[in-house]
């Protein structure tokens, strides 16, 4: 089959594979009838998440038509059509049991690894570094699933591949930052970084209750998504003196009840600690540049929440934890629990609430994924969001 | 050289007679080589040569130091009943919280024959009788082992205590205990292994070093046990497709490993 392989630092290439194999009673194989790119993968691409090895399969967000299943998974059958969910999980343990999917204890046959970075080790991701489980992704042909029996969600018919796919990852990631946030009548949600999870996030955070939206980025397609698309009013950090004077005039003198950062690792700023992170980053001093993080630690209300869904990977330097301190902020972070809000968000997409299609840009074949994986990188040509059919 | 000079004893002394007189011949053998190479890796070489047969006079490793071992008996005279005197062998103590009853995870595992089935190290355990088992391994490096066990220690629902009967190949002692959590937060399994390795206590440092390391043996074991036990199968990638077939890949392993 076809798929898409990490092979070094912005080498990805299209290669032929051995077709998957179930391997263990759980499994199931899918044949991918469309995939994404996330902006996650961007890291990998990049060369920031270590452990990836040559010939690695990418991927973690996909759907298709089950092909086949191992013996121990009953629900599922041949010929239908499900989504899967980029955490692999059990379902089982008490993390699972705990609606804390992402976390889940027995899906990483790496999980020695995660522990003598982090402690503990949560799921494994779907080709996302040994470090994370080493399992093939799903940008491919076909595709492993372990745990067919609890992870995939069916999809019936009448719905489009386009409008499910993203709640393998990007929709419930945005939807579960805002979750994280807590809203209250009257709050205002600035979201940093008007990606695919910033404007989920956004959306989700109007669902949840909050009475305005504030949208952070510099890319002008970007801006303009959140302002048409999600109902956002924008700064573009590029154009202001300082974005905390800019939200704290915005809110009254009070700052955002809510702070996302959906940027992550690999922030862009022009500020002192931007380029303080930048050059650090190049010589492998720091893994991960926050500006966002920072920004958003500096500008949430006292009392607020930051929430992170922007992947980070080791450590940050520079972190205004006096401000996190001092203005008793909760931060809450991690991988989205999928599982935990995949079929009330699939519900919405039903009662045609939200159409989650509405932020691909474009629309190619697999054998186009490396040119399409530096296009997203350099955000040329207006991309928000890459779906390949293969 | 009076090898009773060499050999005399000294408190400090934490390697055993026969250990010494290995360190002291092949550390010799390994200097002359290395000397008669005339190269960078020859004087490397015999630097270890030298060092080991340092080992060997002294009676001291700094290796066991940092590992906190020492093949030298407490005393001559083996004790009756005990498989590896105390202070001998290697100890290992590992726990995991497996998600079921104290009652199910303790019938699993005193059906030794299921022991196989998490422990990547083991071929197979025969059960004998009630106490007695037969356990076969898969060694580092090839070196397959087999001994008999005998149960000494048991408490319904609570400890498994074995240990190799005399004349076993690899000496060793093990136990297991189950401890219910309150809440639903399961039981915590704890294995304490003590083993005398095949090849001495030089053969386990060896193992170590090539990435057999006990500990971790044993705790990547228990993880299988978990992930078994809780979703009656244990996570692998093992034969799923890549970009680089299998051959190249290992190519490139050693040539980094080589680098």
């Amino acid at each position: 089959m076809k798929a898409v392989c990490w092979f070094g630092k912005t080498d990805v290439r299209v290669e032929n594979v051995p077709d998957p194999k179930i391997l263990n009673p759980h499994d199931a194989i899918v044949r991918v009838t469309l995939t994404a790119i996330c902006g996650s993968d961007l890291h990998l691409y990049d060369g920031y998440i270590p452990t990836m090895t040559k010939g690695d399969i990418l991927g973690h967000e996909f759907m298709g038509e089950v092909v086949e299943v191992g013996s121990a998974v009953t629900n599922l059958k041949p010929g239908d059509r499900v989504i899967v969910p980029f955490p692999i999980c059990c379902g089982r343990c008490w993390f699972c049991k705990n609606d804390q999917w992402s976390l889940c204890d027995n899906t990483n046959p790496n999980a020695w690894m995660v522990e003598a970075m982090y402690g503990f080790g949560g799921a494994a991701l779907y080709g996302y570094s040994h470090l994370y489980g080493g399992y093939a992704g799903g940008q491919a042909e076909y595709v492993r699933v372990p745990f067919a029996d609890v992870n995939p969600v069916k999809i019936h018919d009448g719905l489009p591949d386009e409008k499910v796919l993203f709640l393998t990852d990007i929709f419930p990631t945005g939807y579960f930052a805002a979750d994280n946030c807590d809203i209250k009548p009257g709050d205002v949600v600035a979201v940093w970084g008007c990606g695919p999870v910033g404007l989920f996030a956004m959306k989700s955070a109007w669902m949840l209750g909050a009475a305005r939206v504030i949208a952070i980025d510099r890319v002008p397609e970007r801006l303009r998504l959140a302002r048409e698309a999600c109902n956002a009013e924008t700064v573009d950090f590029e154009e202001v003196d300082d974005v905390y004077d800019v939200l704290k005039e915005m809110t009254g003198g009070r700052g955002p009840d809510a702070c996302i950062d959906a940027v992550g690792m690999e922030a862009h700023g022009h500020t002192p600690d931007a380029l303080y992170d930048r050059v650090k980053q190049v010589m492998r001093i720091e893994f991960d540049r926050a500006h966002a993080l920072r920004q958003a630690l500096h500008c949430c209300r006292k009392g607020g929440t930051v929430s992170i869904p922007g992947v980070y990977g080791g450590f940050i330097d520079k972190i205004p934890f006096g401000a996190a301190f001092g203005k008793g902020l909760t931060l809450k972070m991690g991988q989205a629990h999928v599982q935990k809000y995949v079929r009330a968000l699939l519900s919405r997409i039903e009662r045609d609430e939200i159409d989650p299609s509405f932020l691909i840009t474009h629309r190619m074949r697999l054998d186009d994924a490396p040119e399409m994986y530096r296009t997203f990188r350099d955000k040329e040509d207006e991309c928000i969001k890459v779906v390949m059919r293969p | 050289m009076q090898p009773a000079e060499i050999l005399s004893p000294s408190s400090s002394q934490n390697v055993n007679d026969r250990e010494r007189w290995l360190s002291v011949v092949i550390g010799s053998a390994v200097a002359v080589y290395g000397l008669t190479r005339r190269s960078i890796a020859g004087i490397t070489l015999a630097g270890l040569g030298g060092a080991l047969v340092w080992r060997g006079a002294s009676g001291r490793c700094p290796v066991y130091d940092s590992l906190g071992i020492t093949s030298v008996a407490e005393s001559d005279g083996e004790r009756p009943n005990v498989s590896i005197p105390y202070g001998r062998g290697v100890r290992v103590e590992q726990t995991v919280t497996i998600g079921l009853p104290p009652e199910q995870i303790y019938a699993f595992f005193r059906n030794f024959e299921n022991l196989p089935r998490f422990m990547s190290h083991l071929q197979s355990v025969t059960v004998l009788d009630d106490k007695r088992s037969h356990w076969v391994t898969k060694g580092p490096a090839g070196s397959d082992a087999e001994w008999d066990a005998e149960i000494i220690n048991e408490i319904p629902n609570e400890l498994i205590g074995w240990r190799s009967v005399d004349g076993s190949q690899v000496d060793n002692a093990g136990s297991v205990h189950f401890k219910a959590n309150p809440g639903d937060r399961g039981t915590d399994v704890k294995v304490i292994l003590r083993y005398d390795p095949p090849g001495g206590l030089l053969g386990a440092v060896t193992a170590k070093i090539f990435g057999e390391d006990p500990a971790h043996q044993v705790k990547e074991d228990l993880r299988a046990l978990k992930m078994l036990l809780e979703t009656g199968e244990i996570a692998s990638t093992t034969g799923q497709p890549n970009g680089v077939p299998h051959r190249a890949r290992l190519r490139e392993r050693l040539a980094e490993f080589a680098r």
